[in-house]
């Protein structure tokens, strides 16, 4: 069984995450944020997934479980602060809910 | 009998706190009363106790009389104890005397004052303190003594404490006699250092025993104590309060500012004449502290329009005299004049005091004038006092007290002729100031009205102070005119007699000679200028120099002038300045800088979410390469 | 026993008060009074049945002790013990506290409960820190008193509460933490030595350490209780508390919390460092005196009457430091008279112008002047305490001030020298006050009313104390003396060796 080299795997992760925060850093819908945050996550577990498979341990997909476990929780709670602030600022934008200025 | 001892400052403490405790309930009649009745009392005590001092003297001429342990710690015990010797006793009695005669006058004086209750407290407590510092058996007692009359002069000079007049010249008062305490008290510390006791007959004994003649450490505890003594009796440098304290009322410039308080100084050198004669400086500092004081203060009195102002001067030219006696080391004639000085100038100020009620509160002299006729009580009882204050021969007391001390001012083993000098120059200078007010308040034509007569309270304590100042110089009378030594003798078992009289000086009378001469010529002086042409006087002080002269003389050779310079004005300024603590602003100063820093730091807090991600993102990148790469 | 008592009692009763102040305004104050009466009571009691035993008491044994294991593991004991200096501390603590209730029955009148209850642990608090002989546990009780205290401040205050709590917090707070350093730095030292992990005071004595550690350390304890002394120049914290304390606050400020650090000095910075005390009392008597004389010249300058009588604590605490650091008997003895009396004397003016802030509304002595004709017996009594302030012989502040410069003396001239004429200095606030206060033209026309049942009941006590220790001050200077021999004994083999 011909198998994807790790170094393959880890790259596509890399890349994954870099797309993730440039996506974090360059929207400012709130909702394309969470939707890199998601990227980011699947790239961390991606990582996990590919590393279980180099040493042949079950670790990494339990790992991977955990991580989608909880990205769904965030979704959960991140789209309920999303609609709250949605209803506060009527708009989608993260720079608008800079109230916690300094 | 001496054990009553006691009673004496008790009696009039206790007249203190009952009427500083009830005075606002006691009726008018009951104050005068209780105030004058519990001096009475204490001096009643006091003539028992000297009565049955001179029957049959305790061993030694001393007693003392343990009362309870004060202070103890370590090798310091000192009890409050009452120690009774000649010195003491004289001292003591005079100030019991003569203070129940001014408590009696008060009563008149203070009549329809509205304080009075107050007035009699703050007097019953200034006589308790004043007997304490006289009967102190240690330094410490003789301090609390010390202080307690220093307070009470400063309340009664401020007594009228409306006008801030009053309060200022009460506040001077307190302040400069307490620079010459600071000083007294570090001569304490430096004998209890150096002997280790603070009783003052064991120092006496002590200091004899183990300082030399001329010791440094002698002449640095003489000189420390000589700086509380001159603060206290206004003498030179420390005068500048005395004048400014005739603020307060007249009977409390008789009695503390003129017969006792003011005195303490010469009491203290008294009592610690060992140290004295172990320290000849410290000792000729004495005399020359006196022999200064005696000539400034008497051109200062010779300018003055204010009788009271003039009087007090006067009175520190007097104390002069015993200090420039106990620094050629004639301690009982200095003890001498203290007495008849008590005397007479408490009348004088009673006199003035008379005066000045008379007139309504006039106290410029040169308003006064011809009161001989309208007053003629005051008048013959201020007559006496002023004869004796100038020394008039044979029948006044300062003619003795005086002149003995002027002739042992030469004719001691540390006189010295300059001082003899200064002193003859002083009865001139005395007899010329005294004669001046005599004259510009009793003679020439009336110009003030004369508004109500003394009554009997008031009069009889006068008559009583005038014969004493006639008779009261009769218990030391020269060798040419009886050899009386009453006094002296007597007082001798306290203090050492004079020392080995020198061979090259002059003889007791052709010394008295001269001061009568002396004493005619201010005689003359004043009856040229006040009397014969009173017009030549004014025509003295027109040319420019007369004029700065007697501006000089009249502000007290300028000395409150350079204090304040000094000493007053920087304190003040700085007092001024820093009211808001340049201290505080370090920690101000660091609280602002820490304001600074979060000003810069608040900055990045931008409530972006995007930046706070960046700035995670790049802490991780920036992480990740010192792990890697360091 | 009766030590754990004394304090649990306070604490007890400012739960209780708190509980109470539900109930109507009244129970609180009863309630913080007959406890702190009680407890004095108790004090006064035992001082009498052990008359004999406080002034002869044999070598290295407390009065009264209470010890049990703590946190055994790391040598914490709760460790309680008297000896003559505690026992006097105590008395005045419980009678100030009392003072401090009786003069804040009328001044507080919101949050009465919560009031009550800090009062009541600060004084426990500082009941706690005259008693612990166990450094941890002495800790404890120092932060203890001041948390209340920040309340106090900042709650029931005058305009600038807020910033004047914060400000006292953080000083004595940072110092505090100086001083948590060095009480461990010292359990550390002391196990690296004996191989003993123990906060015990008396085991702490005589822990053998390089004389730069020593000093280290000493200058960790020194600066806590520098700060609460207040030594210039940690002073600035003080005048900004007292001004904006309400009364009992200025009260117990100026009464008790300065008298913590002077009593930590005594306790713990000589006995514990001896030789880095030693080597360190140039210094501290310099600074001692240049805050006698500082303190009283801005005194001088004030013009609010609450920050100026703050300036002269910084004055009279100046006397107090010198005395400690003379390290002789006179000195000593002087000092701890001195804490009495200025606690006494200081205190006692604070409500007196607490007193007068009740009436007039106002602190400003410019605003002030010729009282004494609308409320003679109040102005006598500012007088009297004045004149006590100034240093007159015959009330307590002379006794102290007295024996510490004849002690000051042996040890350094010059100094005591300048530390009189501070005497002299205080004499410029003094007689400025009561003019500017009670003397002089009445020009603001003030009619006030003069003291009252409730305030002669405070003034009284505290008039006849200070006159007492004044005039005989024997039992005060009696119950010291063994505390300060043993105190003594513990330092000697250092100071003779010094002087060698």
């Amino acid at each position: 069984m011909a198998t994807v080299p790790m170094m393959h795997a880890l790259l596509v992760a890399g890349i994954l995450f870099a797309l993730g925060v440039t996506g974090l850093l360059v929207r400012r819908n709130i909702l394309f944020i969470l939707m890199s945050l998601e990227v980011m996550l699947n790239a961390a577990g991606l990582a996990f997934v590919a590393a279980g498979a180099r040493w042949g341990q079950t670790d990494g997909q339990v790992v991977f479980i955990f991580i989608l476990s909880m990205a769904a929780a965030e979704v959960a709670v991140g789209l309920a602060l999303v609609i709250q602030i949605y209803h506060r600022f009527k708009s989608f934008d993260a720079d608008r809910a800079s109230e916690m200025k300094g | 009998m001496l054990n009553l001892l006691w009673l004496i400052p008790a009696l009039p403490m206790a007249g203190f706190l009952i009427l500083g405790l009830f005075g606002s309930r006691l009726s008018r009649q009951a104050i005068p009363i209780l105030g004058a009745g519990s001096v009475g009392l204490s001096a009643a005590v006091s003539l028992w106790v000297a009565g049955s001092f001179f029957i049959s003297p305790p061993a030694g001429y001393a007693y003392t009389q343990v009362l309870w342990r004060w202070l103890e710690a370590g090798s310091l015990h000192l009890p409050i104890a009452l120690y009774l010797d000649p010195l003491s006793l004289i001292m003591m009695l005079v100030v019991t005397c003569v203070s129940f005669l001014i408590h009696v006058y008060s009563a008149g004086y203070m009549s329809d004052d509205e304080d009075m209750s107050r007035f009699f407290a703050y007097m019953n407590l200034f006589v308790a303190s004043m007997v304490t510092l006289l009967l102190a058996s240690n330094l410490a007692l003789l301090l609390l003594g010390w202080e307690g009359v220093g307070l009470c002069s400063y309340l009664l000079i401020g007594f009228w404490y409306r006008d801030p007049v009053n309060g200022y010249a009460g506040r001077k008062a307190f302040i400069v006699t307490r620079v010459g305490d600071t000083s007294l008290l570090i001569g304490l510390f430096l004998l209890f250092r150096h002997l280790g006791t603070l009783d003052i007959q064991t120092l006496m004994e002590r200091a004899a025993h183990q300082w030399p003649v001329g010791s440094p450490l002698a002449v640095a505890a003489g000189l420390l104590l000589l700086g509380g003594a001159v603060g206290k009796s206004a003498q030179l440098p420390l005068q500048t309060w005395l004048p400014d304290a005739m603020a307060g009322p007249t009977p409390t410039s008789a009695l503390i500012h003129a017969a006792t308080m003011v005195t303490a100084g010469v009491y203290l050198i008294a009592r610690m004449h060992v140290i004295y004669q172990l320290a000849p400086s410290a000792q000729f500092a004495v005399a020359v502290a006196g022999a200064a004081t005696l000539t400034l203060a008497g051109f200062s009195a010779l300018t003055q329009a204010d009788i009271k102002r003039a009087l007090a001067y006067s009175t520190v030219s007097q104390i002069g005299y015993m200090f420039l006696a106990l620094g050629v080391g004639a301690w009982s004639a200095a003890i001498f004049h203290f007495m008849t000085h008590a005397f007479f100038k408490a009348l004088l100020f009673l006199g003035a005091g008379m005066i000045i009620e008379s007139l309504d509160h006039e106290q410029n002299m040169f308003k006064m004038g011809g009161l001989r006729k309208e007053l003629p009580v005051v008048f013959w009882t201020f007559l006496i006092a002023g004869c004796a204050l100038a020394g008039v021969p044979l029948v006044t007391a300062g003619f003795y007290s005086k002149g003995l001390i002027v002739w042992q001012a030469e004719a001691s083993s540390a006189g010295r002729w300059g001082f003899w000098l200064v002193a003859v120059f002083g009865v001139f200078l005395t007899a010329a100031y005294t004669f001046r007010i005599i004259f510009l308040t009793f003679f020439g034509e009336p110009k003030s009205h004369v508004h109500k007569r003394p009554g009997l309270a008031m009069t009889v304590p006068c008559v009583i102070l005038a014969a004493l100042s006639m008779v009261g110089g009769f218990v030391k009378t020269p060798e040419f005119l009886g050899n009386i030594h009453i006094f002296t003798g007597f007082l001798h078992h306290a203090l050492p007699p004079v020392a080995a009289t020198r061979a090259a000086s002059m003889s007791e009378m052709g010394s008295e000679a001269w001061v009568t001469l002396a004493l005619m010529a201010g005689f003359a002086v004043a009856y040229f200028c006040y009397i014969y042409r009173p017009e030549f006087s004014e025509s003295l002080t027109r040319p420019a120099i007369g004029k700065a002269l007697y501006r000089f003389w009249k502000s007290d050779w300028g000395m409150d002038w350079l204090y304040d310079r000094l000493f007053v004005w920087p304190v003040m300024w700085f007092a001024r300045v820093d009211a808001r603590d340049a201290v505080d602003s370090i920690y101000t100063g660091m609280a602002r800088l820490c304001e600074l820093f979060y000003h810069g730091a608040r900055q990045t807090e931008t409530g972006r979410l995007r930046w706070y991600a960046a700035a995670i993102a790049l802490g991780a990148v920036i992480f990740v390469a010192v792990v890697l790469f360091l | 026993m009766i030590l754990v008592w004394l304090i649990v009692i306070l604490l007890g009763a400012g739960a209780l008060a708190w509980l109470a102040g539900r109930f109507g305004a009244e129970w609180p104050r009863w309630i913080s009074l007959v406890a702190a009466g009680f407890d004095l009571a108790l004090v006064l009691d035992f001082w009498a049945r052990h008359r004999a035993e406080v002034e002869i008491i044999p070598q290295g044994r407390w009065l009264a002790e209470f010890n049990r294991a703590w946190v055994p593991q790391y040598g914490i004991h709760f460790h309680l013990a008297m000896d003559g200096l505690s026992l006097l501390m105590v008395a005045l603590t419980l009678f100030i506290g009392m003072m401090a209730v009786l003069c804040s029955w009328k001044e507080i009148q919101k949050g009465v409960g919560f009031y009550h209850f800090n009062l009541m642990w600060i004084l426990a608090g500082i009941l706690g820190v005259f008693l612990a002989v166990d450094l941890f546990l002495f800790y404890f009780a120092w932060e203890l008193m001041l948390v209340p205290m920040y309340f106090l401040i900042a709650i029931w205050g005058h305009e600038h509460r807020v910033y004047a709590a914060i400000k006292f917090f953080i000083f004595t707070q940072l110092s505090g933490l100086l001083m948590l350093l060095a009480i461990l730095g010292l359990y550390f030292v002391h196990h690296h030595a004996t191989g003993v992990y123990t906060f015990e005071y008396s085991d702490l004595l005589g822990t053998p350490m390089s004389p730069r550690t020593a000093m280290l350390l000493m200058l960790g304890f020194f600066v806590a209780f520098a700060v609460k002394l207040p030594m210039f120049p940690f002073h600035p914290w003080l005048p900004d508390a007292h001004t904006e304390a309400p009364t009992a606050g200025s009260l117990i400020l100026a009464a008790l919390l300065l008298k913590t650090g002077a009593y930590g000095m005594i306790r713990f910075v000589v006995p514990l460092f001896p030789g880095a005390a030693r080597a360190f009392a140039p210094i501290a008597m310099t600074l001692g005196v240049v805050g006698i004389l500082y303190g009283a010249v801005l005194a001088y300058g004030q013009t609010d009457f609450k920050r100026m009588v703050a300036y002269t604590s910084v004055s009279h605490l100046g006397f107090v430091l010198l005395g400690i650091f003379a390290w002789n008997t006179l000195a000593l003895q002087g000092a701890v008279v001195g804490m009495i009396a200025h606690a006494l004397s200081t205190g006692a003016l604070f409500m007196l112008v607490g007193q007068l802030y009740e009436r007039t509304r106002t602190r400003d002595l410019n605003q002030l002047g010729g009282l004494w004709a609308t409320a003679p017996v109040l102005s006598g009594v500012g007088m009297f305490f004045m004149l006590g302030s100034v240093g007159l012989p015959g009330l307590g502040d002379f006794v102290g001030e007295f024996l510490v410069l004849l002690g000051t003396y042996r040890a350094h001239v010059l100094l005591t020298a300048l530390a009189t004429v501070g005497v002299l200095a205080s004499t410029f606030y003094g007689v400025q006050m009561v003019q500017r206060a009670f003397h002089g033209p009445n020009v603001h026309h003030w009619k006030i009313a003069d003291l009252h049942g409730r305030e002669l009941l405070i003034m009284g006590p505290m008039m006849i104390l200070l006159l007492g220790l004044g005039l005989y001050p024997l039992p005060v200077l009696k119950t010291f003396s063994p505390a300060w021999k043993s105190l003594e004994r513990s330092t000697r083999s250092v100071v003779s060796e010094a002087r060698r």
